[in-house]
């Protein structure tokens, strides 16, 4: 494999060459990582001289630097990887799950907790530092497991189960270590850990990194993503039923309905992040 | 069993305690998977069927199922109908599940499910066992539709894709807000409902 391609601009990629006969546009392949199936077809190659060469190809589609894109000369069996930078991915990645596809806003998970705890500021801050320790844990847990048992074994069927065990073995694991090295500490979150395994986000994360096949680091921002993205929303959610308990609602919609009416308009406002272009 | 006590159950699963309307329990999919029927209707199935298989599997092995391994016990039967589930509608609807199929998975955490078995399917024979699965996987099935039918009129103008109405519709509806406004009301009209039958 050889390195050295880019994406340069909207629709152009440069790479260099080290062969005699120069290809043309119709000889070179270019697909997504994702679906090597679908040619993205080049519309012309323009050669730089000097050595070694170097061609700046113009395509049709307009590319996009977060995904990774594979490049094939069939003639001499020579690819290139154009991949994005891990930083640049790691910081999309955490920003989308945090804000623009907030877990509890745009993809509804969680919500059962979420409406349960956050009646209150102070158990909401409580549950959201939680949960964040601990999905980051489980995440990274059940990465490594999936990648290095699940995936060598071809037992991919079985994530359900092995997920939900790993969460509900974590979860007492660090309630009962808590409990052993930090009394205090745990008088005071120990509840919010037992809650955790009623979260779906949970379990979401390490589905969620199993089917876009993330790496560790991919999967380490997903799990941060969602535990901050939870515990905004919590935190945010609690202000605001705070005010709403003493409001003036009217009788049928206190409690929950007006907590959805207040999710909802939450949820509207989170639309202005689907804006953000990172 | 009488026929009345049979009744009672399914009342109880689809009104009196309403999964999703009353006792606020599975939401995640209720707001997330309801921006159309046919998804919300497959949702809805798929949980019946889960909830019905699990309840009539702790009914049969109830007295082989030690007291204080029961909640993990219950949680991988739960998740071995899960994985059965999430195969048999990927097989069928792949079109559908495409766009569900992360819900779908994550029926394993719902909370009403294991809440069935513990309360009921673990003490009760197979019959009303199965019975109260039914009534409370066809509560969820209803609140499904409900909701679904509500935001793919108001929001896209259709039902189950024939177009309805000839007028702009409102697209907030099939938005993720939408989801939390409608169950709003839909949870506010339940509350309206039944302090008229009260008083």
């Amino acid at each position: 494999m050889a390195d050295g391609a880019k994406i340069i601009g909207d629709r152009q990629i440069t790479f260099s060459w080290a062969g005699e006969h120069l290809p043309q546009a119709g000889e070179l392949r270019l697909s997504t990582k994702k679906d090597p199936d679908i040619p993205i077809s080049i519309q012309r190659i323009e050669w730089a001289t000097g050595l070694p060469r170097k061609a700046l190809a113009t395509v049709e589609a307009t590319l996009d630097p977060s995904q990774t894109y594979r490049l094939i000369a069939p003639s001499t069996k020579e690819q290139w990887m154009i991949a994005p930078s891990l930083f640049g991915t790691v910081i999309t990645v955490l920003l989308t799950a945090a804000l623009v596809q907030n877990f509890v806003f745009t993809r509804y998970l969680g919500l059962c907790v979420f409406f349960g705890v956050s009646r209150k500021k102070e158990t909401a801050i409580g549950m959201g530092v939680t949960f964040t320790v601990v999905g980051v844990l489980s995440g990274l847990m059940a990465w490594g497991i999936d990648r290095f048992v699940l995936g060598p074994l071809s037992l991919n069927f079985l994530q359900i189960i092995v997920f939900i065990g790993i969460v509900a073995a974590l979860v007492q694991m660090v309630d009962t270590i808590l409990k052993k090295i930090n009394r205090a500490l745990h008088k005071k979150f120990g509840i919010y850990v037992v809650l955790i395994t009623t979260n779906c986000i949970i379990l979401a994360v390490p589905l969620l990194n199993a089917m876009n096949d993330s790496g560790f680091w991919e999967s380490l921002a997903l799990a941060t993503g969602a535990g901050l993205g939870f515990a905004l929303a919590l935190f945010l959610m609690s202000c605001a039923r705070e005010k709403a308990d003493l409001a003036p609602v009217p009788e049928i919609f206190k409690g929950l309905p007006i907590a959805f009416i207040l999710a909802g308009l939450f949820a509207l406002a989170f639309l202005g992040f689907s804006g953000l272009k990172i | 069993m009488s026929e009345l006590k049979m009744r009672e159950l399914l009342w109880r699963g689809f009104f009196t305690e309403n999964p999703v309307f009353r006792l606020a329990l599975s939401l995640c999919p209720a707001v997330a998977v309801t921006n159309s029927v046919k998804n919300g209707l497959l949702m809805g199935v798929a949980v019946l069927a889960v909830q019905v298989l699990s309840s009539a599997t702790v009914a049969v092995f109830k007295n082989q199922i030690h007291d204080k391994v029961r909640i993990p016990v219950y949680i991988i039967i739960i998740a071995v109908w899960v994985t059965v589930i999430d195969m048999g509608t990927a097989a069928v609807a792949p079109a559908v599940y495409a766009q569900i199929g992360l819900y779908i998975k994550l029926i394993v955490a719902f909370a009403i499910i294991i809440s069935r078995l513990e309360v009921f399917a673990s003490r009760e024979p197979l019959i009303p066992s199965l019975v109260d699965g039914f009534g409370m996987g066809f509560g969820f099935l209803f609140a499904m539709v409900l909701i679904g039918s509500f935001r793919e009129v108001l929001g896209n103008g259709t039902f189950w894709g024939f177009p309805l109405v000839d007028a702009r519709p409102i697209l907030l509806f099939i938005l993720p807000a939408g989801g939390f406004f409608t169950i709003g009301l839909l949870m506010a009209a339940m509350n309206w409902i039944e302090g008229g039958r009260r008083g």
